[in-house]
């Protein structure tokens, strides 16, 4: 079989390795039958008789992504065609389109690692050939500073300690994503700057993510930062609200977020270092401050983060699905929500027994005497979800159910009602009003098996006047 | 060893914008009420409006759809053609 004669063959070899030392001979009848490269990460002697070159910065391995040696490419050009990893006759053959190539040597065998790979090698090889591609300034820290300690001294910091952003680990960062970096994102408030796919990067180093959770907080980023939720609104407000990010999708899983026991609390590192990316975007991006923009009365501490992914197996199906996302797809919900409260009903065997237990605590949300104006999320732990799923009781029913049980006479409502000088205008006296808006309730499930619980989290001003929950699929 | 590490912030040059001078009377200027959308503060801006006339301030009143959002571009620009003076209401 014959090559065009443009073609030629490339190898990285590496003289550590069992296996290049093994295909010596073949690399030598190649050399000398083909138009052969030999570029060798180690020993510039190896393989002898070759006239290899000597890969010393691992320029070529990096840019050719070497992960294993030996490697031989097949190149029309500038072009590669084809590409076999490690030793294997028949597919060397097939490259160089020579037959019968060291009969003596086993089928096959796997390489090694690549230098280029060597976790002790990765962070600043990215550095050298990547770092150009960043655009932030760097920031020069004195020999006698505290990396962690200059964190909190410029202010970048939301009270705790953060991970320094160095290159190699925003470039590191930047492996999560298949988009550039300089990939704008969203414009985020107060101060309406552009934030772009690299400062997402930084925020997470800083937050402490894994790059495979990147995409998930670009996709939160890209959902607080629209008219609909209005994060400039959520920052500014006296009242303790914050982004609450519910996730969903198989890769909730893979990124190892955490649905059951203490879900909404802490321990969890995907669960709360994403939320907290997302707040320390809108502080150092966006220009956000406690005491500045942000002008909370108490706040929360879901203000740091708050975080969590739902079941998913659990009979109401995702809240992603209920508000639009595609079947099964990764996606995250954001609602504008205060801490979370405890619902107890340990004693409720029935659905209709539930659902009033569940009403009569939503009611009193913010106020027994305010509705409509305030949204809410109710997480179903998974003891009482079954009370309602063994009913056949789904989402839509659930729902229903607890709307009926909350329409609310005007006169319990009105202003002055029960001794109360706060409620809702005189006008409403003669009408029966729902606490809720049409909605205006979110149902989600998490939580660990054991404990006849569930939680509630409050909303803020809703609809067109404050934020409304939106839903968002994630792309890579 | 030298080390960096990446500016986390914006890095946005920000404009510095000086203030009109403050006028020495309100007698004829055009003053603007803005109202945020939060509830009575209609009820302070009435006020307003009333004591601003007496003094002899042709008043105009501005309402923002939403006292959660900014006020939106065309409403700023209006208020900035057509006022010598602003007042932004606050609270409730």
């Amino acid at each position: 079989m014959a090559t065009a004669p443009t073609t030629q063959l490339v190898a990285v070899v590496k003289r550590e390795c069992e296996t290049c030392q093994m295909v010596t001979p073949v690399l030598r009848e190649l050399h000398r039958r083909r138009r052969l490269v030999v570029y060798t990460q180690d020993d510039p002697a190896f393989p002898e008789g070759v006239s290899a070159i000597h890969d010393d910065d691992l320029a070529v391995s990096w840019h050719q992504q070497i992960d294993t040696v030996p490697t031989l490419i097949r190149m029309d050009g500038d072009v590669e065609v084809e590409r076999a990893v490690g030793w294997s006759r028949a597919e060397w053959e097939r490259l160089s389109g020579v037959d019968g190539l060291a009969p003596d040597l086993p089928p096959t065998r796997p390489g090694c690692g690549s230098m280029s790979v060597d976790p002790d090698r990765v962070d600043e090889l990215r550095r050298r050939f990547e770092g150009g591609r960043l655009h932030s300034r760097h920031v020069e820290l004195a020999d006698e500073e505290d990396d962690i300690e200059v964190m909190f001294q410029r202010g970048w910091s939301d009270g705790l300690p953060v991970v320094p952003p160095t290159e190699a680990r925003v470039l590191r960062m930047l492996d999560g994503t298949s988009r550039a970096p300089e990939d704008v994102v969203a414009t985020v408030p107060p101060d309406l700057v552009d934030v772009t796919v690299e400062k997402v990067a930084v925020a997470a180093v800083m937050a402490g993510c894994l790059p495979e959770y990147l995409p998930w907080v670009i996709t939160v980023v890209e959902a607080i930062c629209t008219d609909e939720f209005n994060i400039h609104g959520v920052l500014a407000t006296t009242m303790p609200v914050g982004p609450v990010i519910v996730c969903n999708g198989p890769g909730t899983q893979a990124i190892g977020m955490n649905a059951g026991v203490n879900a909404l609390g802490q321990g969890n590192r995907a669960n709360l270092t994403i939320g907290r990316t997302v707040q320390l975007v809108v502080r150092n991006v966006g220009g956000g401050r406690p005491g500045e923009v942000d002008r909370a009365t108490h706040g929360n501490p879901g203000k740091l983060s708050f975080c969590f992914a739902e079941h998913s197996k659990w009979s109401f199906g995702s809240l992603a699905e209920s508000r639009g996302a595609a079947p099964g797809a990764d996606a995250v919900t954001v609602f504008a929500g205060e801490g979370p409260r405890c619902v107890v009903d340990q004693l409720s065997r029935t659905p209709e027994s539930l659902a009033s237990s569940i009403a009569a605590c939503l009611r009193t949300l913010h106020s027994p005497k305010l509705v409509l104006v305030f949204d809410a999320m109710l997480v179903l732990g998974p003891e009482h979800a079954r009370v309602f799923s063994d009913s056949g009781w789904d989402r839509e029913r659930l729902l229903a159910e607890l709307d009926q049980r909350l329409q609310i006479p005007g006169t319990e409502l009105v202003r002055g009602a029960a001794g109360i000088a706060e409620g809702m205008p005189a006008a409403f006296a003669a009408h029966t009003l729902p606490k809720f808006r049409a909605g205006g309730l979110l149902l989600a499930g998490a939580g660990g098996a054991a404990g006849l619980f569930s939680a509630i989290i409050g909303g803020w001003a809703n609809a067109e006047i404050g934020s409304q929950p939106v839903t968002r699929e994630v792309r890579t | 060893m030298t080390r960096f590490v990446l500016d986390p912030t914006g890095e946005r040059r920000v404009t510095q914008r000086l203030r009109l001078e403050r006028p020495s009377t309100i007698g004829g200027k055009r003053v603007g009420l803005l109202d945020i959308s939060k509830p009575r503060g209609d009820v302070f801006l009435d006020r307003l409006e009333s004591r601003l006339s007496e003094a002899g301030a042709r008043v105009q009143r501005f309402r923002k759809p939403t006292f959660t959002k900014p006020a939106p571009v065309d409403l700023r620009h209006e208020i900035a053609t057509q006022c010598d003076v602003i007042i932004e209401a606050l609270a409730d």
